[in-house]
């Protein structure tokens, strides 16, 4: 992938509102968000009603993502075009979930939701209603995904990217300052990852900081490329943003994203943990 | 947003004596902003979270004791910052004036 082929911006998205094999979809934290208005054509996919098992600890599998996109009207042979609420990471998500299930043309508004409001585009309340399809998902793509064990054999052996605020990867806060405290786990982070927040990534309107300026960002991170690496935040969206960066916009292949991350391996038995600021040892 | 009223949003159901929250209001003349974007930035302007603002213009931060910077992106608007220090069992409130 690369940035041409991975991102698109909001003109490109305006010159496509009415081409029937792109299909715009949202996808937020807040999920109440597109119900007060959205990008013209596009349709919802709900991170939790919709993507999350509901049952064991995990997103759905490969039937049901079949069984929701036939009946959301997706196609195997459409451009899928997410954008959401905060900086996009719940469509980083969401693209990075679709590319797990081989869905070829997927792509990321750049700056999402918020790049689309500050310009004062225009969002609709009408719903689109999109005839059904036949959806085939390929079995899951792991090369892009990690599991808890690939992670605790990663300390000190692969890059492990903690990509929350610096007080998350501390230990000072639980979860994003937006959100309640009141999460169960233990603050810390895995020994020996290093911390760069996905903010860094980005801009303040939400788009993707240049090629530049994202390479010398992981490299001045110290960053070994050649090395595997895997990212993590706490519930496994913002580390899809830092995948999407590592991983399509600079094509480095040898990435993975933990989306177990902090909510999974903070309540683990058995496995070291760091605090503070420094990244400890293995 | 439900429950909000003069003075600030409500703290019905929220645990302040062990939450350290920041919130308030972003305001155009005397009119509420709805759809700014409020980021909570660290002591070493790293950011922390992000809300966009409720119809009646406001925010809320659970954050952690000590100095914070808020910057409010609106449409029409350059980036405004402020400072504000959170406490622990504390309600720092902020009117953000565009």
């Amino acid at each position: 992938m690369s940035r041409q082929a991975s991102l698109v911006d909001a003109d490109w998205v305006e010159a496509h509102l009415d081409d029937p094999k792109v299909v715009l979809i949202e996808v937020d934290e807040d999920t109440t968000a597109y119900d007060k208005g959205h990008i013209e054509g596009a349709i919802k996919l709900d991170w939790k009603q919709d993507l999350q098992d509901g049952v064991r600890h995990d997103f759905i599998g490969k039937d049901r993502l079949e069984a929701l996109l036939s009946e959301r009207g997706v196609g195997n042979d459409d451009t899928v075009v997410f954008y959401g609420g905060n900086n996009n990471w719940f469509a980083a998500y969401a693209y990075w979930y679709f590319k797990l299930y081989g869905h070829d043309d997927v792509k990321l508004l750049d700056g999402g939701r918020k790049r689309w409001e500050l310009d004062s585009r225009e969002l609709v309340e009408e719903t689109p209603s999109r005839p059904a399809t036949s959806y085939t998902a390929a079995e899951p793509d792991l090369s892009i995904r990690a599991f808890r064990d690939e992670v605790v054999d990663a300390i000190g052996v692969k890059n492990l990217i903690d990509v929350r605020s610096p007080d998350e990867y501390a230990g000072r806060l639980l979860a994003p300052a937006h959100l309640p405290q009141e999460a169960a786990q233990i603050g810390g982070h895995i020994p020996t990852a290093g911390n760069v927040p996905w903010s860094k990534a980005a801009n303040d309107d939400g788009t993707f900081k240049s090629d530049d300026e994202l390479r010398r960002l992981y490299a001045d991170a110290g960053l070994d490329t050649s090395n595997d690496s895997i990212a993590y935040c706490r519930i496994g969206e913002r580390s899809s943003h830092t995948w999407f960066v590592l991983h399509e916009i600079l094509e480095l292949d040898n990435v993975k994203n933990y989306d177990g991350s902090w909510s999974e391996y903070g309540s683990l038995r058995g496995v070291p943990v760091a605090v503070g600021d420094e990244r400890g040892t293995a | 947003m439900c429950g909000a009223k003069t003075g600030g949003l409500s703290l019905e159901g929220v645990d302040v004596d062990n939450e350290s929250i920041i919130q308030g209001v972003v305001v155009r003349g005397d009119a509420p902003v709805n759809g700014a974007y409020v980021r909570l930035l660290d002591r070493t302007g790293e950011f922390t979270a992000e809300v966009p603002t409720s119809a009646t213009g406001h925010f809320r931060f659970f954050a952690a004791p000590g100095a914070w910077t808020l910057r409010t992106l609106a449409p029409r608007s350059e980036p405004l910052d402020r400072q504000v220090v959170a406490s622990k069992g504390g309600v720092a409130e902020i009117t953000v004036a565009l």
